[in-house]
C-alpha cells in the first residue's frame, strides 16, 4: 500500500482507539469498560499488524482481548459492577 | 458531600496529561518515523537481521532475538510470570475464607455454548499447540500458543462449570515444563559456547523445516506448554467459586 | 518529523494521555487498574513504532521468495518486538496482581471507592472514611 492509504488507515484506527479508551474511562458501568477495552486491544492489534509486526499482533489479540478482559470481569463480579453515583443503566 | 464533582476532578487531570503528552512529543520530534535506523554502522539490530537466519536457523527473526539472542530477557520474563501466578494463587486463598459466605449465582451455560464449546474446543487447543510448535517458522511462538491453549481452556471451563479446575495437574505441567526451560538452558552452558541458552547441541538443519534451528523448538515447546498451563491455572483461580 | 509520524506518534501520545486522564481523575480502583493497561497498550504500540522502516516487511525470512537467507535491508527491526511482546505478557501478569489485591482491599473496606485517604492532586480537601 503506497504512504497515504497506510496513513489513512492508521489514522482511523487512532481515533477509533482514542473514542474507545474516553469511552471506557468515563463509562460508569465496569463491565462495558472492560469490553471497551477488549475492544481497544483489538483495534491496537490491527495496528501492529499494520507496523509489520505479526508476532506481536497475535499476542495482543489474544492477550489483550481475552485474557485481560475476563480476568477484569471476574474481578468485577467478585465486587461492585457500577462504580459508586450510578445505579443500574448508563446514561453517559 | 464537600468532594468536587467529578467533571471539576476531570478538567486538570487532562490537562495535566495532555501537558505530559506534549511534552513527550517534542521528544519524539527527533526520531523520525519509518526511518532506517537498522542500516548504521555497527547496528546491533543490523547485525541480527543479517546473521539470524544463518546462526540459530530460525526463519522467524523475533523468535531468534527472543529465544536466543536475548535469552536472559526471556529467562526473566518466566520467572516474573512464575511469581504472578503464585502471587495470585496465594492472594486469592486469603480472600478465598470471605468467599464461602456468598456462594454467588450459578450461570446454567445455554445450549449452544454447551454444544459448541465441545466442538470447538479441540480445534483451539490444537491450533495453540501448533503456534508453538512452529515459532520458529511463522509468526507466533511459545507465548500466543500458551495463551491460546488457556484460551481454549476458558472455554472448557464456562461451558462446564461443575468441574472443578484441575490445579494440580496444571501446576505439575507449569512447574516441569519451567524446568525444562531451565535445564535447556544449563545444557547449553555446559556445551561448547558456555553461553545459557546456546544452541550447540541439536542440529541446525535446513531453515523452513519443522525439525530445525537446533534448540529453539524445545525451549519454545516448553515455553508454550508453561505459559499455557499457568494462564489457564491464574484464570481459574479468579473465578473462585462462582460458575 | 513527517506525516505519518505525527499521526502515529501524536495518535499514541494522545492513548496515553487518556489513560493518565483516567488514573488521575477515577475514583474507583478498577477502573484506575484499567486506565493503567490502557496506558501500557499504548507504550507497546510506541515502541514497535520507533522500529518501523517504512518499505520493508515483517522480520520472517521466506527461503522461497528471492531474499535468501539474508534479509539485509528489508525486514523492519525485530529487537522492538521482541521486547513488547515480553512486556504484553508481563503487563498481563501484573493486571492480575493488581485486580486481586483490588478484590482483596474490596473485602476490607466493602467499597472500591478511594475516597478515604484520596488528597489527589486536583485537592479534594474532605478526608472521608
Amino acid at each position: 500500500m503506497n504512504a497515504e492509504v497506510f496513513i489513512a488507515i492508521s489514522a482511523v484506527s487512532f481515533l477509533m482507539m482514542i473514542i474507545l479508551a474516553v469511552m471506557a474511562v468515563r463509562s460508569k458501568d465496569l463491565i462495558k469498560a472492560a469490553v471497551l477495552l477488549a475492544g481497544l486491544s483489538l483495534v491496537a492489534s490491527f495496528v501492529f499488524v499494520l507496523l509489520r509486526a505479526p508476532d506481536v499482533a497475535m499476542a495482543e489479540a489474544s492477550i489483550g482481548s481475552a485474557l485481560t478482559a475476563i480476568i477484569l470481569v471476574y474481578a468485577i463480579r467478585k465486587t461492585e459492577r457500577y462504580e459508586e453515583g450510578h445505579r443500574g443503566g448508563d446514561r453517559k | 458531600m464537600m468532594e468536587r464533582s467529578t467533571l471539576q476532578r476531570s478538567l486538570p487531570a487532562l490537562a495535566i496529561a495532555l501537558l505530559f503528552a506534549a511534552t513527550v512529543f517534542v521528544a519524539f520530534m527527533e526520531i523520525d518515523f519509518g526511518e532506517a535506523r537498522v542500516d548504521d554502522e555497527g547496528s546491533v539490530a543490523g547485525d541480527y537481521i543479517r546473521n539470524g537466519t544463518n546462526q540459530t536457523g530460525s526463519a522467524n527473526l523475533v523468535t531468534s532475538v527472543v529465544v536466543n539472542y536475548r535469552g536472559f530477557d526471556t529467562l526473566g520474563e518466566v520467572t516474573v510470570l512464575f511469581l504472578a501466578a503464585t502471587g495470585v494463587g496465594a492472594l486469592l486463598s486469603f480472600i478465598r475464607k470471605d468467599d464461602e459466605k456468598e456462594p454467588g449465582k450459578k450461570i446454567e451455560p445455554s445450549f449452544i455454548l454447551n454444544r459448541g464449546a465441545g466442538l470447538v474446543l479441540p480445534l483451539i487447543l490444537l491450533f495453540g499447540v501448533y503456534i508453538f510448535l512452529h515459532g520458529h517458522l511463522s509468526p507466533g511462538g511459545g507465548f500466543q500458543g500458551g495463551v491460546i491453549i488457556a484460551s481454549g481452556m476458558l472455554l472448557y471451563y464456562i461451558a462446564n462449570p461443575g468441574k472443578r479446575g484441575a490445579h494440580r495437574a496444571f501446576s505439575i505441567l507449569e512447574s516441569s515444563a519451567g524446568l525444562a526451560f531451565i535445564g535447556l538452558g544449563i545444557v547449553g552452558l555446559m556445551g561448547a559456547s558456555k553461553i545459557f541458552l546456546a544452541n550447540d547441541h541439536a542440529d541446525i538443519g535446513e531453515v523452513g523445516m519443522l525439525l530445525s534451528a537446533g534448540m529453539l523448538p524445545l525451549i519454545y515447546i516448553s515455553i508454550g506448554l508453561k505459559v499455557g498451563a499457568e494462564m489457564t491455572g491464574l484464570v481459574e483461580r479468579m473465578r473462585g467459586e462462582a460458575s | 518529523m513527517n506525516g505519518a509520524g505525527l499521526v502515529f506518534y501524536g495518535g499514541i501520545l494522545l492513548l496515553i494521555a487518556i489513560g493518565i486522564w483516567g488514573i488521575l481523575s477515577r475514583r474507583n480502583l478498577i477502573k484506575v487498574i484499567m486506565a493503567i493497561a490502557i496506558i501500557e497498550t499504548g507504550v507497546n504500540l510506541l515502541l514497535v513504532s520507533v522500529g518501523y522502516i517504512s518499505g520493508r516487511s515483517a522480520p520472517i525470512v521466506e527461503g522461497d521468495t528471492g531474499i535468501g537467507l539474508v534479509p539485509e535491508g528489508q525486514v523492519v527491526d525485530p529487537i522492538p518486538q521482541a521486547l513488547v511482546l515480553t512486556a504484553i505478557v508481563i503487563g498481563l501478569a501484573t493486571t492480575a496482581m493488581a485486580l486481586v489485591a483490588a478484590v482483596g482491599y474490596y473485602r476490607k473496606h466493602g467499597t472500591l471507592e478511594l475516597k478515604s485517604w484520596s488528597y489527589g492532586i486536583t485537592g479534594d480537601r474532605e478526608v472521608k472514611k
